[in-house]
Order: structure tokens, then C-alpha cells, then sequence
């Protein structure tokens, strides 16, 4: 009995340890913000500052890239979401004997390594005279995060009750406003989830990103730049900003997605 | 397929899933797949050379990996560190997924899995330049090593191997974590009492009852570390040298220093068989389906 007690403490302190090493390196990376040193460190303490805020706010190379951040993610949610739902809804309402293997090459670019999913749209589209810019970065980040977006309405639609399909159908709608008042409604809360998770993939990718790019660097991909030239603790601080609004994002997700979680236990 | 589609939506709207379904499956995911390698048996021509006399499909550039040593070399290399990478990912998160999934209150494990949630949220770079700043020369670890006097002087972390696995398994714990905590949540806690009841140990009752159950979620949780690891680009231009290149990297260079992207596209479909690979053999392993993947 003795032994299974030391066991379950050793659980206990590995699972302390295991949080501290999650946490840990972000504080560290956040805490080098405030050092006034040259390089990003926090040994040794060289006097607290906020300069280095003051230094990103002022990098224009920083800005444009955001820009770009933003342009791309909002063209992902307009390409990547329509062709999720319309997955889902397929995927929802089709039996064949090809749908193992359509559902396989559905999956097939959450599987595929990003730098693959560049690559392989650089080249296409190169045919086509078009280079590296936003217009590719849209194309081959949507190619994986409209897999992301069919997992979230799927796994929503399969709770979907029928029957209020069949309901609106007798009562005499089309089958279009059976769709836009009542399968659209319904899906609602997944496709606000969806387009979260979606903005962020790409904003935060970087592997698919780095290939099909171009000169419109994104923020990422910035950030990775900085890092290997010309570093200072201005990358902290963005680092630092980045960090705070993700987990604001994430805390608002979060909550919304309990919520919807009580209320559907509710029956309401 | 379309008769049940347009059963249930109308004429228009079956249309138009029909049409981003095939545009997605089609444009962005197929045709693109199939240039590249199209691509990759293709020699490196002047526009001018294009349809001449030496446009003609060859296997000359996946020769090139077996006759450049360097590029062998960190071609196995990245397939063995990927799988070790995979193997550290797996150990260190199954006791974790353990602990979430059946040691822990609801409450507690509500909470850590909110924790568990935060980093993963946060851009790999990001991550991953955290540990740039742990293990620079003159960063905290060194610093911190040399307080406790376990070394002399400070150590080089950031020019061999040992960074960029370190900056691995950090930036993709979280995609073996939640897969195994699923699986073994699923398990039934009888079944673990039962073992406990007839006499089997902590170890037995992992490798005959736990682990048997959760094996989808760790081949899934391989599948994607694997596949993560071995394509990672952030992890070894950010933790790497010069002296410990990834196999990504090389196939960056060939498109954007070489400027051979025929070459560039053979040593990227060599990656992505090399990934279907571990998968089929996990699948194999594991005796599961693409079905328990999507999970």
C-alpha cells in the first residue's frame, strides 16, 4: 500500500514539474522583455526598462507584416470556411462506397507536413505565372485549415436532429430556407469556433507559410527573421503583446465553448 | 453521391457543395500533390531547354540523395530523431494523460487541461524562441548549471541535436498529450480496479489493461509528432547550427539558394513518403484505422 502512495505522490510532483517546464520558458521569454540588454536575456539583470516597446511600436517592418497577417487570415476564413461546411455537409449526407477513401484525401492535409502543402502549391500554381505572395499563402493555408473547419462542423452536425429538417420540409420551406433558418442557425456556435481556430492556424503558421510567401512576409515569419538576424528584445516584446492577446482569445473561446457545453446538457 | 445531396439540399446548393468540394479536393489539395512530383522527375532546364531534346522524365534527382552523402546523412538523421523525438514526446506525455484522465478530480483536471490549452494556443515560434533564450551560451540554463556547480563553464546547446529535440517535444507535447488522455479516458475504471483486484501491479496493469485501450490515441499521437518533427522547419532554423541541419531545411535551400526546385521537389516527395510511411507502419503496428485518426 506504502508503495502505490509513493507512487501516486511521484505522479503528483511529475505533473507539477511537467506545468512548470510548459510555463516556465514563455515567463522566461516574457521577463527578458523588461531587461535593458542588448541581447534577449534575463541573466544577467542589466535594469528594468519598457524601451523595447517603444522600439517595436517603431519598426515599420513589423507593422507592414501584421498587415499582411491580417489580410492572409481573413482570406483564409473566406476560402477555408465555405469549403468546410460544405465537407461537412457532404460527408453528413452522403453513403458511398468511395467515401472511405474521399474521407481519407479530406484528411489527407492534416496529415501531410506543411512544408509539403507549400511546396507542392508553389509549384502549381507556378504554371500559372503566379509567385509567392499573399494570393499563395491564402491558397496553401486554406488547403489544411479547411480540414480543421469540416472536423468542427462535423462533429457539431452529428448531433443534429433531423427531424427538424424533415419538420420544415412538411410545413412547406424549400429546401434553401430549411438550410439558411434552420441548418445554418444550428451550426452557428461551430462556425464561430471554427473561424477562431481558423484565424489563428494562420496567423500563427509558419512552415506552409515560409515556402509560398514571397516578399509579403507575414508576422511569423517575421518574428522567425528577427530571431535569426539582427535580434533584440523587441522580438519579447511582440512575443509578449502576441502572447497576451492569444490567451484573451483563447480565455473568450474557452468560455463561450463552456457555456454552449452547459447549455447543451440543458437540453435548451 | 449528387442524387443524395441534391435529395436533401435542392439542385442549387448540392451545386454548390459539390463544386468546393472538388475545388478544394481537386485544385488545392490533388492536381498540386501530383505537379510536384510530376516536377521531381523532371531534370533542372533553361526555359529554353523546356520540350527540347533533354525534357524527358528521369529519376536522376532522388539519385542525388543517394550519391550526396551530407544530404543521406541528415536524411537518416532527421528520420532518427524524428522517431526518438516522437518516442521522448510519448514518455514524458503518457503519465500526464494518466494522471488527467483517471488519477485527477474533474475539477483538477478541468483546470490543468485549461492550462495544457494556453501554450498551445501560442504561435510555435514563439515556443520555440523561448527556448532560444533558455539555452543560448550566456542564457539561465548555463547560468543556473554553473550556480549548482554541475559544470564549469557553459555548454554550446544550441549547436548539436540536443536543442532542437528539446524544442521539439516542447512545441508538439500537446498533440500526444490529448489523443492518449481520450483514449484512456474512454477506458472503463472497473477494468483497472478488476486488474488491481487480481493481483496485477502499476506496471501490469499499464502494459495489460491501459495501454492496450488507448493504443488509437498513441498511434495517433505518433502519427502526428512524427509527421510534425520530421516536416519542422521553425524548430531546427531557430535551435539548430550549421552542423545539425533537418531535412527541411535542405529542401528549402534547393528551391530558394539552389534554385532547383525539380531537386527541391523530389527530396520534399522523399519527405512526405517518408511520413506516409511511419504512418502505415504505426497503423500496422497499432492495428488501427485512418477512421480512429480523425478522432
Amino acid at each position: 500500500m506504502s508503495s502505490q502512495r509513493f507512487l501516486a505522490f511521484g505522479l503528483r510532483f511529475y505533473v507539477v514539474i511537467f506545468f512548470i517546464y510548459l510555463f516556465l520558458p514563455l515567463i522566461i521569454m516574457a521577463a527578458a522583455t523588461f531587461n535593458d540588454s542588448r541581447f534577449p536575456t534575463v541573466t544577467p539583470w542589466d535594469g528594468t526598462t519598457l524601451r523595447w516597446f517603444g522600439e517595436l511600436a517603431a519598426d515599420r517592418g513589423m507593422w507592414q507584416a501584421l498587415a499582411n497577417s491580417l489580410i492572409v487570415a481573413t482570406g483564409v476564413l473566406v476560402v477555408a470556411v465555405p469549403i468546410g461546411i460544405a465537407t461537412a455537409l457532404f460527408l453528413n449526407t452522403v453513403t458511398s462506397r468511395a467515401k472511405p477513401f474521399l474521407y481519407a484525401l479530406i484528411l489527407s492535409p492534416l496529415l501531410t507536413p506543411g512544408v509539403i502543402i507549400g511546396i507542392s502549391t508553389l509549384i502549381f500554381w507556378r504554371q500559372f505565372g503566379v509567385s509567392g505572395g499573399i494570393f499563395l499563402t491564402v491558397l496553401g493555408q486554406a488547403t489544411f485549415i479547411a480540414a480543421y473547419v469540416m472536423l468542427m462542423v462535423t462533429a457539431r452536425l452529428q448531433r443534429f436532429d433531423r427531424t427538424m429538417e424533415r419538420a420544415a420540409l412538411d410545413l412547406g420551406a424549400s429546401q434553401w430556407q430549411m438550410f439558411r433558418r434552420i441548418l445554418l442557425p444550428y451550426l452557428k456556435p461551430a462556425l464561430y469556433s471554427a473561424a477562431v481556430i481558423a484565424f489563428l492556424q494562420s496567423f500563427e503558421n509558419y512552415n506552409t507559410t515560409l515556402f509560398v510567401v514571397g516578399y509579403d512576409t507575414t508576422l511569423t515569419v517575421y518574428i522567425a527573421s528577427k530571431v535569426r538576424t539582427g535580434l533584440t528584445p523587441a522580438v519579447n516584446a511582440l512575443g509578449l503583446i502576441l502572447i497576451l492577446v492569444t490567451v484573451l482569445f483563447a480565455a473568450i473561446y474557452e468560455l463561450k465553448r463552456r457555456r454552449e457545453a452547459a447549455r447543451a446538457v440543458q437540453g435548451v | 453521391m449528387f442524387r443524395q445531396l441534391r435529395a436533401r439540399f435542392g439542385g442549387p446548393l448540392a451545386m454548390a457543395i459539390v463544386t468546393l468540394l472538388g475545388i478544394w479536393l481537386i485544385v488545392m489539395v490533388t492536381l498540386p500533390q501530383l505537379q510536384m512530383i510530376e516536377y521531381s522527375l523532371r531534370p533542372n532546364l533553361l526555359p529554353a531547354q523546356i520540350g527540347g531534346p533533354d525534357d524527358r522524365l528521369t529519376l536522376a534527382n532522388y539519385a542525388t540523395l543517394f550519391n550526396n552523402d551530407i544530404h543521406r546523412t541528415i536524411f537518416f538523421k532527421t528520420i532518427w530523431s524524428s522517431v526518438l523525438v516522437t518516442l521522448l514526446t510519448l514518455a514524458v506525455s503518457y503519465p500526464l494523460a494518466w494522471y488527467l484522465a483517471k488519477v485527477a478530480t474533474p475539477r483538477q483536471a478541468a483546470l490543468c487541461i485549461l492550462l495544457l490549452i494556453i501554450p498551445f494556443w501560442i504561435n510555435e515560434i514563439l515556443r520555440t524562441y523561448s527556448w532560444f533564450i533558455i539555452l543560448a551560451f550566456r542564457g539561465p540554463l548555463n547560468e543556473v548549471l554553473m550556480m549548482l556547480g554541475l559544470i564549469d563553464r557553459p555548454i554550446r546547446f544550441l549547436s548539436g541535436n540536443g536543442g532542437v529535440m528539446v524544442g521539439m517535444v516542447y512545441a508538439y507535447i500537446l498533440f500526444m498529450v490529448f489523443p492518449v488522455y481520450n483514449a484512456i479516458e474512454s477506458l472503463d475504471d472497473n477494468q483497472v480496479r478488476a486488474a488491481r483486484d487480481l493481483g496485477a501491479g502499476t506496471v501490469r496493469t499499464h502494459r495489460r489493461i491501459v495501454i492496450p485501450h488507448a493504443k488509437p490515441g498513441i498511434a495517433t499521437g505518433c502519427i502526428m509528432t512524427f509527421m510534425l518533427a520530421a516536416g519542422s522547419y521553425a524548430v531546427p532554423a531557430l535551435l539548430g547550427s550549421p552542423g545539425s541541419r533537418w531535412f527541411t531545411q535542405i529542401i528549402y535551400n534547393w528551391f530558394f539558394e539552389g534554385g532547383n526546385w525539380n531537386q527541391g521537389a523530389a527530396y520534399a516527395f522523399l519527405l512526405l513518403v517518408l511520413c506516409i510511411g511511419f504512418m502505415s507502419l504505426i497503423m500496422k503496428v497499432f492495428k488501427v484505422g485512418l477512421g480512429d485518426i480523425g478522432k
